[in-house]
């Protein structure tokens, strides 16, 4: 009984560390491109968190993301400049409809298991991505379309340095909902889902419904990054609703460590800002980007930060 | 002889040598930064790849021979892939990181528009290199472009068909931003020049295949051209499905099939294929007295020269891009962002390999339809059409 | 049947076939070592770019061909023996993420060693089409389904009556058990890989003339490769080559009959549709799951 205490603690010190480092991020930020960078590690960080309760926590994979990313910036992008609504309510709008629909999909898609559900899932972004691409008379084709700004409370949101604030904030209030949602009883059942299915279902745990919320919630974080996104940018393109990113995305969790919250957090860090370290190599940038994901795989099997942590463990001992 | 030595070997690293001998050395001032942004990867790599190519090849060439107002250019370049978030980061972070006198980019129209915003806010003459007519309708004050539009190209097919006699056509448009552009602007167009489109079929990213698509336009009543609008590898395979399924009708390709690879990878089918396209592909087919013939000769054997690879018509983009730049630089007399920009503006008479340019403020590409000329694909080579 | 009916199944059948080969390929590796490996259509790439560079360079089209097989088969070995191996007992996830970072490594080294531009190889025997019923084919469609008729008929003869071959699937259906009664299982792996390696540089050869090879042509057909071998059933033989020839069709009479933007939609849906009733696939192994 008292581990959890303590655990609950070093979550709070993580946590804590976190709002350290946003806090403090902008004394090295000197223009406003390192913002920029800031930013968009911000806003991956926030998709990661929530896919990793799905794939770390509920042990489902999803390569079918970058969807619900997308259609809920594409909802926010089309709802504000085709039909004038205000960019708070179309995110509000676009936010629920990636998570109805995911929990439309994630029911029946939910049933499949490993590979088959990598597939549907997979199957599941490409579907929306090509719908993106082609009805080109609403969402502007490959090309893509304009977004206006964002406002809050009457103040449009302007400028990297505003931005940031907003990230920053959400992204603790999204670490923060994870972190909770683990330690809740929800998260308990989540993770016996991951150890065994059947076992979760003898101990009174219903799979389909926590592997749906799960689904859900998911969407939800990655729809909350697609909309900010867009109003931030100012522009969207089909590539993010690609399976591409979808992987791209699904390769950050696993990078930073599965069932890591914070993992979640350092695997979008580092493979954000990497392709802008990397492009001093030019022609070798690709072949060297693969070969870092490759060896970080092999040889940290269960990622960056547990692999870090279980190291500093043992150090402490 | 030995102040020239040093700076011959510091031109590359120039911008290092500022940092390392700041204002040691008296002439070695702070070299005139251009910024890029091109698809040199990825599915537009074919755009991208000759642009970069020719940027470093005449950035080169350009500080050989003095450099500009007596300064050294120095490129900054970056890979966007195709995508237009990261060229708007890469665009980011030219504007704010390595501070660029100018931009030359986009080889994408999503990239390009992706990019708008920032350098109208930034205030950064930005030269783009992708062919729809958002680019530059409306008129942005900082935004101008090199290639021609895809509009122009629709109307140069539909005035060479209204003299061939032909109205009623198919249409086979491939996935991309350049595909769905053109294919948008040449239905807008055609009723203009009394062309009726009856099939309006598309293909897939990656297809291998275009037979389903093509039997259907065949079996059409009423059909008699087909226009592909389209870049990349699509073209080329609907190039060789229609002699396979045997089209009997003539057929068009667009400006985005422009370099010899497109007549390569079709084998012998591209052969009788209509195209509009910039007199760099015929250079060497012009008549002496053509006063674009020296601009694409020399353009195109001093890339053949320096890469080993036949020239296309978008690394032309490029080439055009980087002197209507230097150009305007030297009328301005300064790198002053807005006085640039004034000058690009004011371009009058510039000949390149896409055209004469001759700007406007209600006109920032500044080529009109004599700039295309209607080529026809015989035995593997260019002909002048007409 | 309509001439245009016989022209979208001929058409489907071609590309049938080559998805079929690449998700022959997914399920030999997927037998041996429950891994996805998402670098299958890399091989692919291989296959077709080695082919063309080498007969581009002189050499005559039998011996590119045959080399460029080999140097697939090679890159395979080098992956399952660098990557694959040294990763066992990661989980699922960790492999698939593992072969994706091979699938970009070996993409960025191809456009180092190759270029960024598109090829097309020469037809092996002509580009004259042949007429069959009102429709028409290309003589390379026929060298592509020749060879993958051939390839079926090996790879059954391979895995039902040869030691080797069933010491492979052996291995696929209890490791322990096959290892127990003197299966080389490390062996079986090296194998598993090579061979798919190969079978994809085939198809990256066969395909070469019709379509066009470029440095990054296998990430289309990697994806469609592996969305045919769940539809038929993962580590099915069978129902690798009745998922390929299905989402071939499927997507060609999409194209031709219901809107050509829309055909991998239709595909795609179609696939969701049968795993919804059919959550293993078409052709998918019994197997109790494990508790």
């Amino acid at each position: 009984m008292t581990v959890w205490p303590r655990l609950a603690q070093a979550r709070t010190g993580g946590l804590a560390v976190l709002v350290l480092v946003i806090a403090l991020l902008p004394l090295a930020l000197t223009n406003n491109f390192y913002y920029e960078v800031a930013i968009q590690v911000g806003l991956n960080a926030i998709v990661c968190v929530g896919l990793n309760l799905l794939i770390g926590y509920a042990g489902q994979i999803s390569l079918g993301h970058a969807g619900f990313y997308a259609l809920s910036a594409y909802t926010s992008a089309i709802l504000t400049s085709r039909f004038g609504w205000p960019p708070g309510a179309a995110l509000v709008v676009a936010i629920g409809s990636a998570g109805l629909v995911a929990y439309v999909v994630g029911r029946p898609i939910l049933r499949l298991k490993g590979h088959y559900l990598a597939m549907a899932t997979l199957g599941l972004g490409i579907i929306i991505s090509i719908v993106i691409a082609t009805e080109d008379r609403i969402t502007g084709g490959p090309d893509g379309m304009a977004v206006p700004p964002l406002a809050l409370l009457g103040f449009p949101l302007a400028g990297e340095r505003v931005w940031y604030w907003v990230v920053g904030v959400m992204l603790v209030v999204a670490v923060w909902l994870a972190l909770n949602l683990i330690d809740s009883p929800v998260g308990r059942a989540l993770r016996a889902l991951h150890g065994s299915e059947v076992a979760a279902q003898v101990a009174g745990v219903d799979p389909r419904r926590y592997k749906v919320m799960a689904f859900v919630i998911s969407a939800v974080f990655a729809a909350v990054a697609g909309s900010l996104t867009a109003h931030y940018a100012g522009f969207i393109t089909p590539a993010k609703a690609t399976f591409l990113h979808s992987i791209e995305l699904v390769t950050m969790v696993v990078l930073g460590g599965m069932a890591s919250t914070f993992g979640a957090v350092v695997g979008a860090a580092v493979l954000t800002t990497m392709p802008q370290v990397l492009t001093a190599l030019k022609d070798y940038e690709m072949m060297v980007f693969g070969a870092v994901l490759m060896l970080t795989m092999i040889f940290l099997p269960r990622g960056l930060v547990p692999t870090i942590g279980a190291a500093f463990a043992r150090w402490r001992k | 002889m030995m102040v020239r030595s040093t700076l011959k070997y510091l031109a590359p690293a120039a911008f290092a040598a500022c940092l390392t001998l700041g204002a040691g050395v008296a002439s070695a001032q702070e070299p005139i930064k251009i910024g890029a942004f091109l698809a040199v990867t990825g599915p537009a790599a074919f755009l991208g790849d000759p642009e970069q190519k020719t940027l470093e090849m005449y950035v080169d060439k350009i500080n050989a021979a003095g450099g500009v107002l007596g300064r050294k250019l120095q490129l900054i370049s970056y890979d966007s892939g195709g995508d237009a978030e990261k060229a708007r980061t890469f665009a980011k972070r030219l504007i704010e990181q390595d501070k660029v006198d100018a931009i030359i980019g986009g080889s994408t129209t999503g990239e390009t528009m992706a990019v708008v915003p920032l350098v109208e806010q930034a205030g950064i003459p930005f030269i783009s290199l992708a062919g729809a007519v958002v680019v530059i309708e409306p008129v942005k004050k900082w935004v101008f472009k090199t290639p021609h539009t895809d509009r122009m190209a629709c109307e140069k097919i539909f005035v060479d068909m209204q003299e061939r006699k032909i109205s009623k056509i198919a249409l086979i448009s491939g996935p991309g931003g350049f595909d769905k552009s053109m294919r948008a602007e040449c239905l807008k167009v055609a009723p203009k020049y009394k062309i009726e489109i009856l099939a309006d079929e598309t293909y897939g990213a990656g297809d291998t295949d275009m037979t389903a698509q093509l039997t259907k336009i065949k079996n059409t009543p009423g059909v008699q051209a087909v226009l592909n609008a389209g870049f990349g590898s699509g073209p080329a395979i609907v190039t060789k499905n229609y002699r396979q399924v045997g089209v009997p009708f003539p057929f068009y390709q667009s400006h985005g099939v422009a370099s010899k690879e497109y007549i390569k990878l079709s084998g012998g089918a591209a052969d009788g294929v209509r195209l509009p396209a910039a007199a760099l592909l015929v250079a060497d087919k012009l008549p002496d007295s053509d006063p674009q013939k020296k601009v694409v000769v020399d353009y195109k054997n001093a890339y053949a020269e320096r890469w080993k690879s036949d020239v296309s018509t978008f690394g032309g983009h490029a080439y055009d891009g980087l002197w209507l730049l230097v150009d305007a630089m030297k009328k301005a007399g300064t790198t002053d962002k807005a006085k640039v920009r004034d000058a690009l503006e004011n371009t009058k008479g510039f000949m390149g390999t896409a055209g004469v340019v001759n700007m406007s403020p209600t006109d920032h590409m500044g080529l009109d339809l004599t700039a295309f000329r209607m080529l026809v694909i015989k035995n593997g080579d260019w002909e002048l059409g007409n | 049947m309509s001439a245009e009916l016989t022209q979208f199944l001929l058409t489907g059948i071609t590309i049938g076939a080559i998805y079929a080969l690449v998700a022959l390929g997914f399920s030999i590796i997927y037998n041996a070592s429950q891994v996805i490996n998402f670098a299958q259509g890399e091989f692919v790439m291989i296959g077709g770019m080695t082919t063309v560079s080498l007969v581009d360079g002189g050499m005559p089209l039998p011996l590119a061909i045959a080399l460029a097989v080999v140097v697939a088969a090679a890159v395979g070995l080098l992956l399952e023996k660098l990557a694959i191996e040294r990763a066992r007992g990661a989980s699922v996830v960790t492999l698939i993420i593992i072969t994706i970072g091979a699938s970009i490594f070996l993409r960025g080294l191809a456009q180092l060693v190759w270029d960024k531009n598109f090829h097309a190889l020469r037809p092996f025997t002509g580009s004259t089409p042949i007429a069959v019923f009102g429709a028409t084919i290309l003589p390379q469609s026929l060298w592509v389904l020749g060879v993958t008729v051939l390839i079926v008929a090996a790879l059954g003869w391979f895995f039902g009556r040869t030691l080797l071959g069933k010491g492979m699937l052996a291995t696929s259906h209890n490791r322990l058990a096959a290892e127990l009664v003197g299966v080389r299982v490390k062996g079986m792996l090296l194998l598993a890989f090579g061979l798919s390696a190969a079978l994809g540089a085939i198809a990256g050869i066969l395909t070469a003339p019709i379509t066009i090879t470029s440095y990054d042509v296998g990430v289309m057909l990697g994806l469609k490769g592996f969305a045919a071998a769940i539809l038929g059933g993962l580590g099915s033989g069978v129902g690798a080559v009745a998922g390929g020839l299905a989402l071939g069709i499927l997507e060609s009479l999409g194209a031709g009959f219901v809107s050509s933007a829309y055909k991998d939609v239709i595909a795609f849906v179609i696939i969701l549709a049968v795993l919804f009733f059919r959550p293993s696939g078409l052709f998918a192994r019994r197997s109790a799951e494990r508790v």
